[in-house]
This record gives C-alpha cells, structure tokens and sequence, in this order.
C-alpha cells in the first residue's frame, strides 16, 4: 500500500459536521506514519484536513462517484478509505464499487468489507442479519391499509406506534394502544401517505451505544459506552448524552458490551462501529410475547428473578449500527482520550491493535479498554431561531448543528459546566425564561431545547420526580442530580447576604463542586462575579487541573489532556507559566461559527511552535481537530467563559492570550479580560471595542471620511417610521442586545417596519433600534487582512456573487474579486490601510464593503480572523493565520498576493431538509450551515463544482421557474433563453409563463396552489418532475411577515427543499449557474488538485 | 460525620462517613473499573483490604438481592469514593450502598481527592491504611495472614448434573466461577480450601481452584493438595489466586506487585498470536518463575507481567485474570470451555 484515496465528507450539514475533520485528519496522519500518500478529495476548504502539512495531494472536488472515479484515474491509488468522511463518503463509496470503478481500477477498500457495509445500509436485511445471530431489533413494517397494519399491529402487541410517510414530517404519527385507537389514526395518516410504518413502541427505553474497535485478527475491544439523559425517541444527535453509562449495572453494561461484540464480529469490521442499543429500563415491565431471543426460559417478573438460580436476562434491541467512525466516535474519542480515528486508521491498514501503543499514554496499549475517572456530558446545540417557521421540538431526526462536551467528577458539576459552553446565555441549569408552572409544564412533556431547563425549574417549583420521570422517561437518577442542584441553590439564596455566606468557606467550596459558577453565586447574593472571585482567592478555593489519562491514574501518562474539577486537591501538571500561550477555541459550532474558526485556532497553535511558544488550546466542542490529543502543547476541555479563562490564565501562570482567532465567542471576552488585567496578544481590548460599537465606530468613519450607510438608533415608532421616509426604504432593521433569535430584517414599506420594529421593543425595552439604509443592488465585497501595529501587511479582497442584502456567510464568495473595478479596489485598499491604522490593528481583521455606483461603504469591520479565513488562505496559498502569529512577534513581513490566473468560488451550504417548517430563502441574517470552496480557470467552473459538492443533481434537464417582479423578470429572460437552449423543459407558472410567452420562449403552464387546481406547482415539484427551481421572488417574500402567511413562494421553496431539489432564490447565482451550464458540460471540469492551482508558499 | 483514612505513611484524608462508623485498618488499593460495584465488594478477593473507587460516582444503582452478589457477604475492610450517590436508580435495586455497608458494618468515605489517592498507590505502592473514627486502631497487615479462612465456607456442596464431575476447591470463590461452571452442565462439587479432596470417594474428572484473598504462600494446605493433582494428572483449571497455586504446587515463584492490577480493562495477549483479551483482573501478587514444564499462556499488554501459564504435556493450566468475569467484560469464558474440552478429550483417551 503506497497511495491512499481518502473521501472527506463534504460541507458541514446537520447530521454530519466537524466530527469528520476530526477523523479524517487522524487517519492522515496514521496513514503518513506508516510512508503511505494520501490523496484527499473533500470541497470542504475550511478544514484542517484539507492543509498541506496533511494530505499529499488535496482535491476540493465534490465527493461524488463522477468525480472520484476521475480522480481515482488520474492518482491511480493502491486503496480507498471510506469509513472517515461520514455518510457521504460511504455513500459515495458503494456508488462506486456498484458501478464496477474500483474493480476496475484495481483499487482496494479499506477496512469494513463494502458488502458489510452494504448490509448495513439496508434495514431489512440488516434486520434479518442480526436475527440470525440471536440479535434484536424492534420491529416495524410497512403498509398500505389499515387492515393490513391492524395484523401487524396485534403481531407486535400493542401499544405500537403509527409513523406516516416522510413527507409529512411526523405528522399524523403517534402511539395507539389499542385496535380503536389504531383503526382511527391509521386511517387518518393513511388519508395523507400512501403508507405507513407500524412500530413496536419502545416507550421510554433507555439509549445506549458503543464503541467497538475490531482489527483483522479478530480482537475487538469497545473503547467506550454512552448514555442517553433523554430516553429513546429523541435522536442520539439531539440528546443529552453522558459518559460512562450511568445507571447500567455491571450485568448490563457487559450484557450490551458481548453484543455489541458480536455484531461487530458477524459483519467482519476492520476499524470502528458504532452500535446503538435500546433497553428496557425495567425488564420486569415487558409484555409478553414480544420477540426476544435472549429471554427464552426466562420469567421476566422481578420477583421470580430473585429466586431462580437462572441469571436475568434483558429486553433490548438494537437500534442502528454505523459501520463508520460517526459523531458519537468523536465523542468516544474525545470523552476518553482514546484516538479512535487514528486507531482505525491503522487497523485498516491491517495492522494488529497489539501493535499499537496508547498515543495518549504512550506507555500502554492501544489494544485495552480506557477506565473514565470523570463523567463526560454532551449538549447539543441548537440554533432553531435562526431558521424562520421552524419547529422548535427535537425528536427522532437531527435539527441540532454543534455540540459541546464537558467534564467533571460529577454529574452535576459536569452538566452545569456543559450549559455555560453553549453559549446560549445561560450559567447553570437553573433558569428561569418559562412564563407559569404550565409553561414549565409544557416544556418538560413536549422536548425541545429547553427541555433541561424546564425539568430544573420544575424541581424547583416541587414537581415531583416521579410524575417528572413518568413524563419524560429521563431516569431518575439524573433527576435526582440535578435535585441536588436546586437543593443547592435554594440554600444558598436563603443564606441571604454575602456576609453570612463568608463565614462559611465550605459552604462557596460545595457550591463550587456542584458547578455553580461566581456569576450565578453572585446572583443569588446580589453580588458580582468578580467580589465571589475574590472570595474564592481569599480561601484559595481553586480548581484542580486533572488530566484524562484513559487508565484513570493506573500508569503516570504522558498526556496533555486536561479538565479542571473542583472535586481534588492537587494537580496533575505544573503551569508551563512564561513559555505558555493560551488560544481560545470557538467553543459549539452554531450558524455562523463553525470549523472555519477551528482551522484559525489550530493553525494559530501550531504555528507557536516557530517562536518556541507552547501552544495551551482552550476548548469545548468535541467536533474539533483543535481537540485533538496531538494539535497542542496543552488542552484544557473547559468553559470559554471569563471565570474558567482566567482560572487557567492564573493557574498556568500564562505570558498571554490569544483570543482574535476563535470567532465571536472568545472575541466577545475582550474588554473583561482586558479590565482584569489579562495581557492579550494583538488589538488592544479598548480598540476592538470601537469596532464592535456601533456608535464610536461610525464616528470614527466620519472622522476619517469612509462612507457609510445612513443609520439611527430608535426607540419609538414615530420617528423611525419618519426616518425610514426620509432615507427612503427599503432599510434594514436590528435590534440591539437580544440573544441570536430575532436579529436582522430588510423592510421594504412601512407595514414592514412598523410590524419588525413593535416586535423589536416588545422583544427588549430598555435598548434602542438600529435603521440603517439599505442600498439596493449594491455589490458586496470582503478584505480579509492582517495588520501589524496599525500597517497592513497581507490582505486579500473576493466579492459576493449575490447583492447585498444576503448574510456574508450565506453568500456565494468568489477569490479573486474579479467584478470589482480597478478603481473601487484601490478605495478599498484604502480604507483597510487606514482603519488598520485608525485602530492600530495588530493580527487579523476583516471588513465587509457594499460598492455601488464606485462608490466604496463600509459595512462592518470585525477585529479577529473572520470565517473566511481559511478560504481566502487556500485560495492565496498565504497562510494567513501564520502571518497572524509572526504579526504576534512583530516578525511579519510584507506580502504582495499576485492576481491569479484562476478562480475560486465559496458556496454555502444549508441543511433546510432537516428543519421542518423552515423558510428556505435567503436573507439578511445567515442560515447555512457550512460551505465548500472549488477551484477552476473561471468562476463558472468553480462555481459549478461547487454546486455539485452541496449536492446539485442535474440528471434531468427540466426546470421550474418563477420569477416574480418585472425587474428579475427582465433581467433573468437571457438566462431563461440559455436553459432553453441547453435543451431544459421549463415548467412556469402564470405570470413568468406569460412574460416568456411575449419574449418567444415556450413554457409548461403550472398553477400555483392558491388557484385551487391540481397538479400545481408543489405537485410538479414532489412528482419530481424537474430537477431545478428557480425562485426568484419579489421584496420581501421570505419575511416572517410573509412567511407566516405561507405564501406560494414559500410552498414552493419548502416543496423543492423536502423533495431534495436544487433551489435557486437568488437573481445573481441563478444567472451565474446558467451561465455555468451553458460553458461547461460534466466532463468539462478538470479534475486538478490544489497544488496544480496554487503555488503554496 | 468527618473521619479520616490514614495511610502508613502517614498521609491524611479527611472524609465524609456514608458507611458504618466505626475504624478499620487494612490494605489500600485501588479498583479502576466503572460499574460493579456490588459485586467488587462481594468478591472474597478483597478480604482484608480498603478499596479505593477510581470512578468517582459510586453508588447509582443501589444494591441488589443477595441472588447477584458474588458472595454472601461484603469482603472488604472500608470503602472509599468520590461521590456516594444516595438516590439510586434501578428497578432491581433493593437497599442502597449506605444501608448496605451500615448492615454489613462496613465503613464507606467520601474523601476528597480518590485520583491523588490513587496516583500515590500507583507511585509507592499499596500501602497499608486505616478508616478512623473517633478511637484509633493500629495498622494490620492482612497478607501476613492465612486470609482464605476468613473467605470461605466450610461445607462440601454438591450442585449441577453431567457427565463430568468438576471438584472446585473454594480459596475464596466468586459465585460466579460457579454459575459459569454450572451453565456448562457438571456435576460440581465444592470443597473448602484445606479439604483433602481425595477423601471425596468420587471419581474427579477435573479440579478448578478458586480465587481468593492475600499471599499465596499463606495457603500451604492447597499447594499440598495440588501437588497431589498435578502428580495424579487429573486435570486442572487455576483462576487468580489458583493460578498463583498451582504456579508454587508445580515450583514456580510467586512475587507481590508494587500496587496489583484491579480492574476490568487489562490487556492480555495470549502467546505465540495475535489475539488480545480484554480482562478483569483483581490480585495483588503474581507469578515469578514459570514452573518447569509449563510455559506463559498470556502476558500483560501494559507492564509485560504474566497472566496465565500451560503446561506443555498435560491438561493443566491457569490464568491470572477472571474468565468468570463480573463484574467487568466477559471476553475470556471459552477458558471454561477450553478447560471442559480438555477433560473430554482425556476422559476419551481413558476410553
């Protein structure tokens, strides 16, 4: 084996996230060990895999089999590995082995036998397959009536639960405990979906997974096992989940061990599998006569269990197997220290796992099974307000886009560090944001991500545990815990003042070892952060720095993994003190913030090392590469907030910090770690400020003579309205200091504005309103540079393909900016040259421009390494997080970037499928959920490439069109011809019919679902009659205004989403996708690597 | 209530009591497996020592019946964790830790810092210790002593049908040793540590000695008894403790470990392959010297030490881990298997 092909996973997308940098990375770098190549194909450009200090050669191709199939031609590799860029890779991968093309070109999977994996895929033979081997899965079958479901229905015993088709999104579907009840829901359900799915119910079972390791001698060890705090029915995604199991007894938890085993053994993995369990959380309750292989002979009443000399046996099934390294093996990972990645790496190169050494110990085996010494606990985070119409229940399908990953010695310190990593304003489980006891109430039946909260301010409100328990299935024992936690707080608040509370060091320290922070503490007692701080240095009350070593303590590990904990007196490390440099991770990844951040933060820390720095990352998100064992001199898991920053600054006696390259989370920090006198590297606190203030930032683009948009801050309505008639609409609106939920709008008429601006007063009272004016198609353009005291030292300036008006992190971004003029260039040169020095900027900064008419605006400038760090580095081949660190040392030196002789475009990508309800329409507030960038000699080629790598499938050349507004109408009938003569069938619906009628372009006439006549427009769309849609709508259309309405724009947009359609709402990306098709067929896009375009320095 | 475990050399935790209150003195050593609790502090191995619980939650999933334990009392002298947890959960719990150890007389502290604790074992070595309450008690050495009789039994019992007749001598069995016997359907007869079996008037298809607390060189008796086995070639299954007995019967060494291997993650590679077993493991000594005309069956993935031992010729054989599991992961039962096939195929010779 010489040459490896490595499938990367593609844009990040709900259901499959930074988890697969992770892996893919480790597999690199296990591969470059052993003298193996590895050619990587992942359009992901903001990964640290695609770097090249890892992968010999990087393609940011589409991982599609078209693609590979070239590709595989032109590096001619000796094996392919499938099993480290999630579904997508593996999808990908049995497309191409159906097809013939590895056979053909004589390339080897890796691993995991395809057949094993193809089994895996298929739920029905899978099924039969595990039955073979005396294992359980629930079962579930489809069908076409109610008689026939009714059979099945009494086969399986009820209750059962009803599950109608996917396109009704969960709707009509429910538990029926009886031939009533289910001859009543069937039948409505089956009114709706031709069929359904009857279930076996497994209500309120508890989930478990595992983590099994198998190489090709047959030793299988499982490195880790997780349980659900929420039971079965809300996807292992969107729960809460805890390491080590904790309420599984040894019987249990080795029970499911051997079958997890077996399974792993029947399908002959070599690598990693995940195998999720259901189990039932008192056996004693099953009914009879439920299928179960392991139960025969067997009484299942608790009390017969006692007397029978016969060990008990359990009533599980299995849920899912995934013959891959998954989210939850990054978690595994993470939560033990074990680099299960880097493990399969090598074990699908056939090596034993005998031969392989604990990296993280570097004195054990690899081939063992970790011993946790802490609990490990999971949150997801959400970011459902962000999405238009969504709904905001969580359940069997994954909605959540980042996760965290805390750890402690117990349960409740552990989760109440988990809340303050989301980031979501909370400090501890205790918050109170429910209206009544029947606000709480509903929130702790119907799960949403509020749920935690509810349960804690139930307890609180003395709900019992017991009807809390009967209505989630959330064991008790967790209930339990986090009782203890409101028992807590509700001695502390009757202490009363701080006084009495100073009299009582233990008490501040118990508080403390339940995870309640010096804010909350503070709270309580009407006292700040800041003075418990100094209570808790009075008292040395400090928390310890434990490392995970995988062995709990057995052998002195040479790891550089740590948590803190109040639960110890000692520490395991010595502060690295002067040498050490703290970075600041991004913390979840959320809309807005996402791998881009940790590609700055790991290069950042690597790049240390030059100026003989040891790099101490600061983070919480176990999707990251940047916590990884190996990325850093030292990894704190731990909470990016101001009490645990600067217990780690203090503890490890750090030169600095460095928090300009983790987004806007760490960033957010500046001004208070500045006022405790922390020394951070780079722009002065006090200058960041004028940036992120919106008052002293537009001063000082007076001063300086930079044009902006006209803006004023309001508070009622009279004079914004009058203000808004003045600059004329439309303009954008924004109010100030509210969480991430209601932020930006466009309002294109005073019904609009009168409506956004009433929510935004209701919404918070006490501060003002932004209006600003809004240009109208004014082109929008980016300069990522970095500055070093206050001069410019490398910059790099790409241009939105769509007006201004979408989210910068929504838009198509092309590299270089080859529709701005000469002229308006050097303006923005310009002013980057002199805000750099206006603010003596010292690191990175990005300024976002609006140019119409030459004229050069500026929007926004942000202080720290923005999200289009990494493209506009791959895209220049100047690492522009390295210059960031020599600007650190004051050792940067002057970059020129030539104008390149090729062209790089950034597409977006969204994961709308998965939000039920959601709008799918571009607005001023960003929704995507991750990105890919492609190469090409034109920004048609790349751009097409990058299309085909968020999923753009155009295997029929037929379109649907509707284009409202005269102006889009216009401007889109040269495109409109185009497709025609690429040979589309057009579908249009009345209006856009009639206007191409007039230009001579022949449409099919579709009605629009108003007009009451079928099929309709949404029936084309979900026959699946075109395979485009364009949907350019007229002002306005997708606000919530609209929205709500569920407009036809709205149904069509939803319908193209739900039916995996591509969508096009946007005039300039529309136009430059036809564009695209008309110049390039298929074939036509080369297949070159990254080296091939960039010269990289 | 505050009390304090005290190490001989003289480190001091300060703890919080969940147990029965009253100053015990022992062996301290550490256990690093996450669930089982139950049946850790059942098993007769720990007779005489304190242990400490790496996992730092202890106490989940309360106590079940007597029917799970791995016998009929709590064997160890004190038990000290991080977090007791007081709210169980689990529909097969009956009591929870504290009444349990309350009832058993057991002292059970939370104290803070059990990873300090264990770093120290693990650096100098098990040491002895003492749980104090109000009145001070010396520190007691519990290797000095012969501890299988504080472990076991005295009555011959006779369970289970089938064609082969297993005697099990009891140094201090874990039940489930039996159940794993049992399920593969002998007669099973167990005998207490110092019972000459030949007395029995039976005829022994295959002796299994048992697991058990403390110093192998305190259970003369037993070594006599399996010099007596190995002479009359009947076969042989040693497990823990056993495996140290026969490794002295046939002339091996025996030596203590700095702090032992308590677990349920030990690798151990099984000679001449490339398979690896995941094991739980519970001993404080290990075999030394390799007796002639045996040769190392398994090794220990981490430290290098051995794990079980064959002999060349005859059906004997021992290992240094648990087959029998529980608590911790089952990978090793086929050694039961391999043992019963063993005498299968002597019992057909003798045909």
């Amino acid at each position: 084996m010489k040459k490896i092909l490595l499938l990367g996973s593609g844009a990040l997308k709900i259901s499959q996230a930074g988890e697969f940098d992770y892996s893919g990375s480790q597999a690199i770098k296990a591969f470059k060990e052993e003298g193996i190549k590895t050619i990587l194909i992942n359009p992901n450009i903001a990964t640290i895999q695609t770097s090249k200090e890892l992968a010999d050669k990087i393609y940011f191709l589409p991982v599609t089999s078209e693609f590979v199939e070239r590709v595989i031609e032109k590096e001619k590799p000796d094996g392919i590995a499938l099993s480290f860029g999630g579904q997508t890779a593996l999808n990908c991968g049995i497309e191409l082995y159906k097809k013939g093309v590895l056979k053909k070109n004589n390339v080897k999977v890796l691993g995991t036998p395809i057949s094993s994996i193809i089994l895996t895929e298929d739920r029905q033979k899978f099924s039969d397959h595990l039955h073979k081997i005396k294992v359980s899965t629930p079962r579930s079958q489809a069908v076409k009536s109610v008689a026939e479901g009714l059979k099945i229905a009494q086969e399986i015993g009820f209750p059962v639960m009803i599950r109608a088709g996917f396109s009704l999104g969960g709707q009509k579907s429910g538990v029926v405990k009886d031939k009533k009840e289910f001859e009543k829901v069937a039948e409505a359900a089956l009114s709706f979906s031709p069929q359904i799915l009857v279930e076996q119910y497994l209500h309120h079972y508890k989930e478990i997974e595992y983590e099994v390791v198998r190489d090709r001698y047959d030793n299988c060890v499982t490195i880790c096992n997780m349980e659900n705090f929420d039971p079965l029915g809300i996807h292992t995604g969107e729960s809460i989940v805890v390491a080590p199991s904790q309420t599984l007894t040894n019987f249990e938890y080795h029970f499911l061990r051997k079958k997890s085993i077996e399974i792993v053994r029947s399908l002959g993995i070599v690598g990693e599998c995940n195998v999720q369990f259901a189990l039932n959380p008192s056996f004693a309750k099953a009914t009879e006569g439920r299928p179960n292989p392991e139960a025969t002979g067997v009484e299942r009443k608790g009390e017969k269990i006692q007397n029978s000399r016969q060990a008990p046996s359990l009533e599980y099934y299995v849920i899912e197997v995934n013959a891959r390294l998954s989210r939850s093996s990054a978690l595994a990972s993470k939560a033990t220290g074990y680099p299960l990645a880097y493990v399969a790496a090598k074990l699908i190169l056939g090596k034993p796992l005998t031969s392989i050494i604990n990296e993280v110990t570097k004195v054990t085996q690899a081939a063992f099974e970790p011993a946790l010494d802490y609990i490990v606990v999971k949150i997801p985070r959400w970011d459902m307000e962000k999405f238009r119409g969504a709904e905001e229940t969580i359940g069997s399908s994954m909605k959540s886009v980042g996760e965290v990953m805390a750890v402690g010695r117990t349960f409740e310190e552990t989760i109440q560090k988990a809340v303050r990593m989301l980031d979501i304003g909370v400090h501890g489980v205790i918050e109170n944001k429910f209206i009544d006891k029947k606000d709480i109430w509903r929130h702790i039946k119907i799960p949403t991500p509020r749920r935690l909260f509810a349960v804690c301010q139930g307890i609180k409100k003395g709900f019992s545990i017991d009807k809390i328990y009967q209505e989630t299935g959330i064991d008790r024992w967790f209930l339990y815990r986090l009782k203890n936690i409101v028992d807590a707080e509700r001695e502390l608040l009757s202490v009363g003042t701080i006084h009495e509370l100073s009299l009582h060091k233990d008490k501040l320290l118990n508080l403390k070892k339940l995870g309640f922070s010096d804010r909350r503490i503070g709270e309580a007692l009407g006292k700040t952060e800041l003075e418990i701080r100094k209570l808790r240095d009075k008292w040395k009350l400090r928390p310890s720095v434990f490392s995970i070593d995988t062995l709990a303590g057995e052998f002195p590990a040479k790891t550089n993994y740590l948590y803190t904990t109040y639960w110890g007196n000692h520490h395991d490390v010595n502060p690295l003190k002067k040498d050490g440099l703290i970075v600041l991770g991004s913390g979840p990844y959320r809309i807005g913030s996402s791998v881009e951040f940790d590609w700055s933060c790991v290069n950042v820390a690597k790049s240390l090392k030059k100026y003989k720095k040891k790099s101490i990352i600061i983070n919480c998100n176990p999707e990251t590469v940047s916590t990884d064992y190996d990325m850093s001199d030292r990894l704190y898991f731990e909470e990016l907030t101001f009490e645990r920053v600067t217990d780690i600054y203090e503890f490890e006696k750090s030169s600095s910090i460095i928090l300009s390259v983790g987004g806007q989370t760490p960033n957010n920090l500046s001004s208070r770690l500045d006022q405790y006198g922390v020394k951070i590297l780079g722009t002065k606190a006090s200058d960041i400020d004028y940036a992120e203030n919106r008052n002293k930032f537009s001063d000082l683009l007076d001063r300086l003579k930079i044009l902006q948009p006209v803006w004023r801050n309001f508070s009622d309505m009279k004079s914004a309205l009058k203000f808004a008639e003045k600059v004329s609409y439309p303009v954008l609106i924004r109010p100030s200091y509210v969480l991430s939920g209601l932020a930006m709008n466009l309002c294109y008429d005073e019904r609009e504005l009168r409506s956004f601006m009433k929510r935004a007063i209701e919404i918070n009272r006490r501060h003002p309103v932004t209006i600003s004016k809004f240009i109208t198609n004014a082109r929008e353009v980016e300069l990522d540079g970095v500055a070093q005291n206050g001069k410019l030292k490398v910059y790099a300036i790409a241009n939105h393909i769509e007006h201004a008006g979408v989210h910068s992190g929504d838009a198509t971004i092309v590299y270089p900016a080859e529709r701005v003029r000469y002229f308006s260039g050097v303006a923005i040169v310009e002013t980057a040259e002199k805000l750099a020095e206006a603010l003596n900027i010292n690191g990175p900064f990005n300024i976002q421009f609006m140019v119409k008419d030459n004229k050069v605006y500026v929007i926004e400038l942000n202080i720290r390494a923005s999200r289009t760090f990494p493209f506009i580095s791959k895209a220049t081949g100047v690492n522009f997080a390295e210059v960031t660190v020599d600007v650190f040392f004051n050792k940067a030196k002057d970059y020129k970037i030539e104008y390149p002789n090729y062209v790089v475009v950034k597409a977006p990508q969204f994961s709308f499928a998965r939000l039920e309800g959601a709008d799918p329409v571009l607005r001023v507030e960003m929704a995507s959920t991750g990105e890919v960038a492609c190469f090409g000699e034109t920004a048609e080629e790349a751009y097409l490439k990058s299309l085909l790598s968020t999923g753009l499938s155009l295997k029929k050349k037929t379109a649907l069109v509707t284009i409202g507004g005269d102006e889009n109408k216009l401007h889109f009938a040269e495109s409109i011809w185009k497709l025609k003569n690429l040979g589309f069938k057009l579908y249009a619906t009345n209006h856009t019919h009639q206007f191409l009628k007039s230009k001579g372009v022949r449409t099919k006439l579709v009605s629009k679902v108003y007009e009451g006549k079928r099929p309709n427009v949404v029936d084309i769309i979900e026959q699946k009659k075109v395979s485009l849609v364009i949907n350019l709508s007229v002002k306005g259309d997708g606000n919530m205004v609209a929205a709500e309405r569920k407009t036809d724009g709205y149904l069509i947009r939803r319908a193209t989403i739900d039916n995996n359609i591509a969508l096009f709402t946007d005039l300039n990306s529309a136009r430059l996708l036809v564009n695209a098709l008309d110049k390039y067929k298929l074939d036509d896009l080369k297949i070159k690597s990254w080296e091939e375009f960039v010269h990289t320095s | 209530m505050q009390s304090k475990l005290i190490l001989k050399d003289g480190s001091t935790f300060i703890g919080r009591s969940f147990g029965y209150e009253e100053s015990k003195a022992g062996e301290l050593v550490f256990a690093t497996g996450m669930v089982g609790y139950p049946e850790s502090l059942t098993d007769p191995s720990y007779e005489g020592q304190i242990l400490v619980m790496t996992y730092p939650i202890i106490g989940n999933y309360g106590v079940p019946e007597k029917f799970f334990w791995e016998s009929s009392r709590i064997h160890v002298a004190g038990l000290i964790v991080n977090q007791y947890i007081d709210t169980p959960s689990h529909f097969l719990s009956r009591k929870t830790l504290s009444t349990w150890l309350k009832k058993e007389k057991v002292p059970g502290l939370m104290v803070e810092d059990t990873r300090y604790l264990t770093q120290l074992l693990r650096d100098k070595g098990s040491q002895l210790a003492k749980i104090v309450f109000k009145k001070d008690v010396a520190f007691d050495d519990p290797n000095k002593r012969n501890l299988v009789t504080q472990a076991v039994t005295l009555r011959v019992t006779r369970l289970g049908k089938g064609s082969k007749t297993i005697v099990l001598i009891d140094c201090g069995v874990k039940e489930n040793i039996r159940r794993s016997l049992l399920q593969r359907n002998v007669r099973l007869i167990t005998v207490p540590w110092d019972f000459d079996i030949f007395s029995l008037n039976e005829k022994i298809d295959g002796v299994v000695i048992s697991n058990g607390p403390g110093d192998p060189k305190m259970t003369g008796v037993t070594i006599e008894t399996t010099k007596k086995i190995l002479a009359k070639k009947i076969p042989l299954l040693g497990i823990c403790l056993g495996n140290q007995i026969l490794a002295l019967a046939a002339g091996g060494d025996t030596y203590k470990l700095k702090f032992g291997h308590r677990g349920q993650n030990q690798p151990c590679i099984e000679q001449n392959t490339k398979r690896c077993y995941i094991t739980t493991q519970n001993h404080g000594f290990a075999i030394g010297k390799i007796p002639k005309g045996f040769k190392p069956w398994f090794v220990n993935a981490n430290d290098k030490t051995n794990e079980g031992i064959i002999h060349e010729k005859y059906p004997f054989m021992s290992v240094q881990f648990h087959p029998e599991a529980v608590p911790g992961p089952v990978d090793t039962e086929w050694i039961f298997d391999k043992f019963l096939d063993q005498i299968s195929k002597v019992k057909k010779l003798i045909i």
